[in-house]
């Protein structure tokens, strides 16, 4: 096989490859390894320096695997995208991780990220920005932007990505890939640098519908390590799906109008329109409080933050800034030097909404509005299978657009976080490609046709295998091509 | 809203030292984005239960026995400083 033909086979083709005898283990790997050495969209914080030994026959026996950077992994570059934890080598290696690897895997990168996964273009990085491959005069998304545009690339087959408010999930839309964010306690926590303990899940970001159930198969269980770990029921199936007869599915009107981009809403129904020629059918639904969500996940968020990242004192690891002065003067000098302006802001937030005689108003407030998302989703999930949405309100926006204004930055997520609120699975596919706004006087064809637009499918939870199937027969439907940027 | 004064006090309970050059835009973004996040406070949630987590984990308990932890030195070799077979850190009270 060829180069181009082995780039081309995703991480489920290639597994197969590798069983049968038809390629190499090596011989993939070190092709990954050239192209993700020779990388110039700024994806990895770090790239294997030698093809490790063929593993035993496995499932995954030498699928190269790229991991985002909070993943601990043992003796491997671990920091998050931040300077306060500069030169950590873990001395353990993340659950998650330990179970692909386990399976066969093999690592073969850390991908970049917004420091700390606070971020939604991954502008936040303290390695710099992540370049997006359809278009490198725009982000990739993020928080998990290196992991997303190294599959875009084909700089990986696959990568392992996390996700808190959709740093899963918009990342893959902005990039043209798939992500998907699994129910909270399905996949171990064990290893992950925390964010938000009540939010932060792990997830697969890959080409297609069929590597995300086959990484996914690989990650759930309970693991005594983490206390929210929950026993998976059943196990994950690879989807054949090609009809979505009896299927229901709701569109929340809260969250598929004002704010969203027009070429996005364009594909979004598009789609819908799709669905219902495979025999689904559409309803529209209301989630009343999901216009609140953002505004209680930005205040749940940055409590837990600022109580998690209490740990980076510049103590027991990573750096710390010499002073002249007593321990409290080193923790907050470090804590200057080693944190980036979003991270700041994150704890301060949270320090704020955690503080005395705001408490009530803010943090108790907030997880009140969380219940009434649950409950949302609670009561549509009893007349339809599954909520669909945009994932995210635009397509990939310019390096350096929305910097300026955290809030603007913010909104970004408004589509993703009541799931994350609530706890349940949830897909991006890629389902077609839109305009950017400042081009829409700029014909299709001068423009390449548009950036990708992703498509959300969520459902209660542990629903993972009912929404892998509806993802998979609406993705033969579509047939997106995201060859192209992998060439 | 919020004024410099209240950003040096959290700054203060959050261990964090902010530059002269940080105060002033954390002042009027932290502002910002509380003076948005602030619209929960029209909702009635009189009723409504707070949701800190959304699974119902009934505190699994492991057997008290005595287990392997990673070696001392293993995991004093990634701090900053070291003295013996303990951390570093400047007097509390320098």
């Amino acid at each position: 096989m060829s180069a181009e033909e082995l780039v081309s086979l995703g991480a489920q083709a290639a597994a197969q490859a590798l069983a049968s005898g038809q390629i190499a283990a090596h011989e993939l790997y070190e092709i990954y390894r050239s192209r993700a050495a020779a990388d110039d969209l700024n994806c990895f914080t770090w790239v294997a320096e030698q093809t490790p030994a063929p593993p035993a026959a496995s499932p995954l026996g030498g699928v190269p695997l790229a991991v985002k950077d909070l993943f601990c992994t043992e003796g491997v570059p671990s920091q998050s995208g931040s300077r306060i934890l500069e030169g950590y080598l873990p001395p353990y290696t993340a659950t998650a991780v330990e179970r692909l690897l386990g399976a066969g895997a093999c690592l073969l990168a850390k991908t970049n990220q917004d420091e700390f996964a606070m971020g939604s273009s991954n502008e936040n990085s303290a390695f710099g920005p992540v370049l997006n491959p359809w278009d490198r005069s725009r982000v990739p998304g993020g928080s998990s932007g290196g992991s997303a545009a190294a599959v875009a690339a084909g700089l990986t087959p696959w990568a392992l990505g996390t996700d808190t408010g959709g740093s899963i999930r918009q990342p893959a839309a902005l990039c043209g890939i798939v992500g998907f964010k699994p129910t909270y306690g399905a996949v171990s926590r064990y290893g992950m640098i925390a964010f938000a303990s009540s939010l932060d899940q792990a997830g697969p970001l890959t080409r297609d519908v069929t590597d995300a159930a086959l990484m996914l198969r690989h990650l759930i269980g309970y693991d005594e390590c983490d206390a929210t770990s929950l026993d998976f029921p059943g196990e994950i199936a690879l989807p054949t799906a090609e009809r979505l007869d009896g299927v229901r599915l709701g569109v929340p009107e809260e969250l598929t109008g004002e704010g969203i981009e027009a070429g996005v809403l364009a594909a979004f129904h598009a789609t819908l329109a799709l669905a219902e020629q495979l025999g689904a059918t559409v309803e529209p639904i209301s989630l009343p409080h999901a216009a609140h969500a953002l505004s209680a996940y930005y205040v749940i968020a940055p409590a837990e933050c600022s109580s998690n990242l209490a740990r980076f004192d510049g103590v027991r690891y990573g750096m710390r800034t010499e002073a002249a002065g007593d321990l409290t003067e080193m923790y907050t000098r470090t804590r200057h030097d080693g944190f980036g302006a979003e991270v700041k802001r994150r704890i301060m937030l949270g320090t704020y909404a955690l503080s005395s005689g705001y408490y009530d108003a803010y943090y108790g407030r907030a997880q009140c509005v969380r219940t009434k998302i649950v409950e949302d989703f609670r009561n549509v999930f009893a007349d339809v299978d599954f909520v669909v949405t945009p994932t995210a309100p635009s397509v990939a926006f310019p390096l350096g657009s929305k910097t300026a204004d955290p809030l603007a930055m913010y909104l970004n997520d408004f589509c993703t976080v009541p799931m994350s609120l609530a706890g349940i699975p949830a897909i991006s596919i890629p389902c077609g490609l839109a305009l950017p706004p400042e081009d829409r006087n700029v014909t299709e064809a001068a423009s390449g046709g548009g950036l990708p637009v992703g498509f959300q499918i969520a459902g209660p939870a542990f629903s993972e295998n009912r929404i892998l199937e509806t993802a998979f027969a609406l993705e033969q439907a579509i047939g997106f091509d995201g060859g192209t940027v992998r060439a | 809203m919020i004024d410099r004064e209240e950003v040096l006090h959290i700054a203060r309970l959050a261990r964090l030292r902010l530059g002269e050059e940080e105060i002033e835009p954390m002042a009027r973004e932290l502002s910002a984005v509380i003076e948005h996040v602030a619209k929960i406070g029209e909702l009635d949630l009189r009723d409504t239960a707070p949701t800190s987590h959304v699974v119902e984990v009934a505190g699994r308990l492991r057997a008290d026995e005595p287990h392997q932890c990673l070696p001392r030195e293993v995991v004093l070799a990634q701090a900053p400083a070291v003295s013996g077979e303990g951390f570093l850190v400047p007097s509390p009270q320098a």
